[in-house]
């Protein structure tokens, strides 16, 4: 039994919906793409960022990880979220969670870093095309003009009636992550798409 | 809406913050050196200011930073912000008021006018259109008051639509209002509680007469005429008073979107455009709002300037960051700056609006800088019978003929106190209306009297109308000399055009918090000063001649842009047409005339000058109780109409000078807007969030009900068919105690806590001490709020030295969380902790019951499940069913059980996997209610449940878990307080009704007599939890009881309906008292 669940494939939050969300992507005919990305590597990566730490596990992820508040930094495959003075969110492909544990882990030593695997705590979804930015600001209190959240800003703020943390990629085609707790992802899947019914 | 600025992530909207309550109250250096008095002190007294007060709030829905605030109590004002351990900064100045309109040289230059211009429209060429019978004329059969040429509608897009039955034609650009003027139909309504007969009174909102009932294509009750657009297949019905709401649910989509600009304008009439030429391509990102379907304003209905309306409305259409909302009423000004829109989206459509866009859709609209170019109202006057139908305000009627190419009457009569009415009889008579007279109370005639003359129209000036006859339809006007008896002359009128000054429609500035003040000269209320960045532009702000409304709008759109950074355009401004000298208005309000006919003043609510003055009678000094008194103003035209006048009634009543009685508050919104659209799209299922676990699609195939837990999903129980709640749940708690039952537990709340000082900080949070925990053990935990009262509980898995899982009750997880982060960021900023929600990461089912060992050992093969090998509270890593685990020995129903945590990407794999293990013994899922039933036979309590923020853990009967050797913990104090020592504190206890199947509702009160005595009646406490029980073959109860357990084995009566049921007080824990059922 245990033979047949190791081969058991993994249930993304938002698996029961991928065929609607690719539904409208396909009838809105590019103006909007929905879809989830499912099980990427969050970590959430706390320590002091005027510290030596900052500087350690900048150096073992070769990124400055960024201190301005609401950027995201990229490096490699590795993007860096500022959630607070004193955290961060780091997003990596899937399957990455030990080995940025182990990395951060080590290059901090007797500092005081926390690193906690969140990957399953949000999933992601991508929101992108022309009509994005007017997708999301029908519940986005944010002023999500380019001029304002251009590429590289990230945000935790709520959509609709729930928390996300929202991601500008860094191109401008690359659209938006939308970062949300998995429980609420059913829920914002369905105000996505009852949202989206106009550019369909 | 206030705009917080998060000293990290900038202004955000208050929604994304959690209040805190009062800045630097420490935490008292030792709490146990303090009196009771000093403690109680600290624990309940806060300071309570007028004026700036220093709060703490979070930015919860962001960086979950806490930080201080200093607030002005009396303005909401956020004066500055700093972050925790940071002094208050000493000087923070509120935001001084700045007048609505700045005077500048150049406007008043510019406000001269230019030279010549179009030519006035005046009497020469007028087309008569009167054939003496009131039929006939250029409109064909179908619509015999329509002008041949004049309007704007489309002729060549007729509209059938019903009124009251019948079939009329009208044109697409129409309102129902000009539309039925058309047909020569303008009673269109019985007032509210008189009955009289009503005529269409007004050109737009603030329409007070002519509300009626939508019945197709969907019902919407309460609806001025003016506003509704035609279209075919459009039915309506005129209205009593009140309407009907539709008793099907709506088929529309109603959504929200929220917007952000550097300038918005409301009002695209001469000052908005004005406004909007000077701050288009500069960069500004712009909006224009405008209630019509065309830009313009009066202007349309003036016919003045349109080739200039023509051209700058391509030219906004073209500009890039510039948003023209068409067809939207800005009908909410709010703090900071946020204003609310309604955008009118497929109502002109009717049958033709597409399902899959919005009906209607609310623009959040948070702005840096606003310009009110809102226009002005054109006030009533309070002579005798004035409501007949017939009776117009002068602009309005002059709109019909301009805007929709409409003849609101044949034969008029004029009555104005003022000068805006003779250019209204000027264009009425170009168009064919006759004039038969202009009665103006003003003792002297002035240019525009001379002009009229000129023209062919008699000018009676010093004379007033004292009366009107009519039934459906006016029919004749009485007019005297002003404030004489003697010296009647009745005309024969189908329409009395009157215009007694004009209203600045300042109501969104009045809810912006800016202040009003009395003009003389206008005899109304013009905006002074506002602390939000607005300005006032135009008739809003009391400006009449055309070339100043123009420049006023103008240099406002160039203030705001520069003030925004931006170099502002000199846009060109066209020539207003030259008008006559000016005449002052003369100020009436009450117009003497025949005694014991009425003077409405609220003609939506039918409240006259004589309902005002039984008001002042009555001892009544302020419009505000004279409101009240009399209904005036409070309909849903919120006295557009009626105010100022209610006022200037009040005021000659009183013998008071109107500028000390000042007007009403204006509230939003300024015109009805249906809760549909408030709603939005947060409706139905997307009302509330819906919070579900990754085997919420298991849980539903397998038949589960559900039950509500915040906003979780939780499964309540799995009938099967044939069973009932009960029966379901019988059987639910049987497999538990005799077999092996599993439950998805996913909800819980689970917090990582990590740092060299976790377990300091545990041992602060909890009651009892958490720093003893060895790596590998679980300790069960009770979380109190500095009153000593239970807040949470749960279990503190010890991962490692510096490392803990804490779980918390499923709905206060953020609670807990918020609650840490206060603590650890305000008072303790010196213990390196960290704490991380991870509520997701992790899946958890429960395993139940005394099979449950024999599955998991099937599922766990590396896993040594002997209870020597794996104790009590104790937890192991391991793989159950090939997949990762974290297995916890707890048990929340006194059985042998198991939490078995993974991730939540392969729960459904482990769940199955159990479902197919445990089958041989019958595995059987559970839900909440049984959850309930397990754990109360054990006398667990329930936080929230059996808790509700006056229990302690003694009162629980739990002392045990409250540690008696840390120096300090959250909630110690309290508990050396004489109000938590007191004997006859209410203890948990169980009851046991005399008759096994008697059920005692959850709330049932617990008195000490077999009768009961006269009241008040004594309580001695109330029944929290009530179940029946399989394993006791018996109903039971959990009670909180004055006393409760010095009292067990007492009787004890619940009252229940009539009957006084008999019940033994017991202990709390019924079932398996000595715990012999825990290691299986």
């Amino acid at each position: 039994m245990a033979d047949t669940a190791l081969t058991a494939p993994l249930r993304s939050p938002l698996a029961h919906a991928a065929d609607r969300l690719a539904a409208a992507t396909r009838t809105s005919k590019g103006a909007v793409r929905l879809a989830e990305l499912p099980f990427l590597t969050h970590i959430d990566l706390r320590l002091d960022g005027k510290g030596p730490a900052a500087d350690a596990v900048g150096l073992a992820l070769d990124m400055q990880l960024p201190l301005e508040p609401n950027t995201a930094v990229r490096a490699g495959d590795v993007t860096a979220l500022w959630l607070g003075p004193d955290e961060w969110l780091l997003v990596a492909p899937s399957g990455r969670g030990r080995d940025l544990d182990s990395r951060i882990r080590e290059a901090a030593g007797d500092e005081h870093v926390s690193v906690t695997d969140v990957s399953a705590q949000r999933t992601t979804l991508l929101v992108a095309g022309p009509r994005a930015r007017d997708l999301l600001s029908h519940g986005c209190s944010l002023d999500l003009h380019p001029r304002a959240f251009g590429a590289g800003r990230c945000a935790q703020t709520t959509l609709g009636r729930t928390q996300i943390v929202l991601v500008a990629r860094d191109e401008p085609r690359a659209g938006f992550w939308v970062l949300v707790r998995s429980s609420f992802a059913g829920y914002l899947a369905d105000w996505l798409l009852d949202a989206a019914a106009e550019y369909v | 809406m206030l705009l917080i600025p998060c000293p990290w992530c900038g202004p955000r909207d208050e929604s994304e913050f959690h209040y805190g309550g009062q800045a630097h109250v420490p935490y008292p250096q030792d709490p146990a050196a303090l009196s009771d008095e000093d403690w109680a002190r600290y624990l309940f007294f806060r300071d309570n200011p007028k004026g700036p007060f220093p709060e703490r709030w979070t930015h919860a829905a962001g960086c979950r930073r806490w930080f201080n605030a200093v607030r002005d109590t009396s303005t909401n004002e956020i004066l500055t912000v700093y972050r925790a351990g940071e002094e208050r900064p000493v000087t923070v100045e509120p935001r001084p008021a700045h007048p609505a309109r700045p005077a500048f040289e150049d406007e008043a230059v510019q406000a001269e006018g230019g030279p010549g211009g179009a030519a006035p429209s005046g009497v020469e060429g007028a087309e008569s259109l009167v054939d003496g019978k009131g039929r006939g004329g250029g409109g064909g059969t179908t619509q015999p008051f329509r002008h041949p040429t004049r309007g704007r509608v489309n002729r060549d897009a007729p509209v059938t639509f019903t009124f009251d039955g019948t079939a009329y034609q009208g044109y697409q650009g129409d309102t129902l209002a000009s539309a039925l003027l058309a047909n020569g139909v303008i009673a269109a309504a019985t007032s509210i509680k008189l009955g009289r007969p009503r005529g269409i009174f007004s050109a737009g909102v603030e329409e007070p007469n002519a509300v009626i009932q939508i019945e197709e294509p969907f019902p919407e009750p309460m609806l001025p005429a003016t506003t509704v657009e035609l279209h075919d297949g459009l039915v309506a019905t005129s209205l009593p008073g009140q309407g009907r709401l539709a008793t099907r649910p709506d088929p529309a989509r109603y959504d929200a979107v929220h917007a952000h600009c550097d300038l918005l304008i409301v009002g695209a009439g001469p000052a908005g455009l004005a406004a909007a030429a000077a701050a288009a391509r500069t960069g500004a990102r712009v909006i224009l709002a405008d209630d019509q379907p065309e830009l313009g304003g009066s202007l349309l209905g003036t016919s003045e300037l349109l080739d200039w309306v023509s051209e700058l409305s391509d030219q906004l259409e073209a500009a890039p960051d510039i948003r023209v909302l068409r067809r939207t009423t800005v009908f909410g000004y709010y703090d900071d700056n946020h204003l609310l829109a309604v955008e009118r989206r497929t109502n002109h459509l009717g049958e033709a609006a597409p399902a899959h866009v919005s009906r209607e859709r609310v623009h959040r609209i948070r702005a840096r800088r606003v310009v009110l170019a809102t226009g002005a109202h054109e006030r009533s006057l309070a002579f005798a019978d004035n409501d007949r139908p017939g009776v117009m305000l002068a602009a309005s009627a002059r709109a019909y003929v301009n805007k929709y190419g409409v003849l609101p009457g044949r034969h008029a009569i004029v009555f104005t106190t003022n000068d805006s009415a003779y250019a209204s009889a000027l264009d009425l008579a170009a168009a064919g209306v006759g004039i038969t007279a202009i009665v103006d109370t003003r003792p002297e005639p002035g240019e525009w009297a001379q002009r009229a003359t000129a023209a062919g129209i008699e000018v009676l000036t010093g004379h007033a109308v004292t009366g009107t006859e009519g039934g459906a339809r006016l029919t004749a006007v009485t007019v005297a000399p002003y404030g004489e008896t003697s010296g009647q002359r009745e005309f024969a009128a189908d329409l009395l055009l009157v215009s007694g000054g004009w209203n600045p429609v300042a109501h969104l500035f009045s809810q912006a918090g800016g202040k009003l003040r009395h003009d003389e000269t206008l005899g109304s209320f013009v905006p002074d000063g506002c602390r939000q960045a607005v300005e006032v532009a135009g008739g809003a702000n009391g400006a009449l001649d055309l070339a100043a409304v123009l420049a006023q709008g103008a240099a406002a759109g160039a203030r705001a842009v520069e003030a925004e950074g931006c170099t502002p355009e000199s846009p060109r401004l066209p020539n207003a047409p030259e008008q006559p000298r000016p005449t002052p208005p003369m100020h009436v309000y009450v117009v003497p005339g025949a005694p014991g006919a009425p003077r409405f003043v609220d003609l939506q609510r039918d409240v006259t000058v004589d309902d005002l003055a039984r008001a002042t009678g009555a001892g009544m000094r302020s419009v505000e109780h004279t409101k009240r008194y009399t209904t005036a103003g409070t309909a849903n035209d919120q006295g557009k109409t009626s105010g100022v006048l209610a006022s200037g009634v009040v005021s000659e009543l009183l013998g008071v000078d109107i500028s000390a009685l000042g007007t009403t508050t204006f509230r939003p919104p300024y015109t009805p807007v249906s809760f549909a659209t408030l709603a939005g799209r947060d409706r139905g299922a997307l009302h509330d969030p819906i919070r579900t676990t990754a085997l919420h699609g298991w849980h539903v195939a397998h038949g589960a009900l559900f039950e509500n837990v915040g906003q979780w999903k939780r499964p309540w129980y799995y009938p099967q068919p044939g069973e009932d709640m009960e029966a379901a749940v019988l059987r639910e708690c049987a497999a538990a105690r005799e077999g092996v039952a599993f439950m998805d537990a996913s909800t819980l709340g689970k917090i990582d806590v990590q740092g060299p000082d976790a377990a300091v900080f545990l041992d602060r949070l909890y009651t009892n001490m958490m720093s003893t925990l060895k790596v590998g053990m679980i300790r069960y935990g009770v979380m109190c709020r500095l009153d000593g009262m239970v807040f949470d509980d749960g279990t503190v898995i010890r991962l490692a030295q510096d490392r803990f899982l804490v779980t918390t009750t499923t709905g206060n997880a953020a609670a807990v969380l918020d609650w840490m982060e206060e603590w650890l960021q305000t008072e303790w900023p010196e213990l390196k902790v960290h704490c991380t929600s991870v509520t997701e990461q992790w899946a958890t089912v429960a395993l139940v019951g005394p099979k449950s060992r024999a599955v998991l050992g099937s599922l766990a093969p590396r896993l040594a499940v002997t209870h020597a090998d794996f104790p009590f509270m104790a937890w192991r890593e391991t793989t159950v069913a090939g997949i990762d685990a974290r297995v916890c020995r707890i048990s929340f129903s006194g059985e042998l059980a198991y939490e078995i945590n993974v991730s939540p990407w392969e729960a459904l794999a482990l769940w199955e996997a159990l479902y197919e293990a445990g089958a041989p013994y019958g595995i059987t899922p559970y839900g909440t209610e049984t959850m309930h039933v397990l754990r109360a036979e054990k006398g667990y309590p329930i936080i929230g449940q059996d808790t509700d923020g006056t229990v302690t853990p003694h009162d629980l009967g739990m002392s045990w878990a409250v540690s008696k050797k840390k120096p300090d913990f959250i909630g110690k104090r309290s508990y050396a307080r004489a109000d938590t020592v007191r004997p006859d504190r209410k203890h948990l206890v169980g009851l046991l009704p005399e008759d096994p199947e008697t059920f005692l509702p959850e709330g049932t009160h617990l008195v000490a007599d077999s009768v009961l005595p006269a009241p008040p009646v004594p309580m001695l406490g109330h029944v929290t939890s009530s179940y029946r029980s399989a394993a006791l073959g018996r109903t039971f109860a959990l009670a909180l009881i004055k006393g409760g357990r010095d009292r067990v084995g007492e009787r004890l009566y619940a009252p229940v309906g009539d009957r006084l049921v008999p019940v033994t007080v017991a202990s709390p824990v019924l079932y398996d008292p000595e715990g012999a059922r825990r290691d299986g």
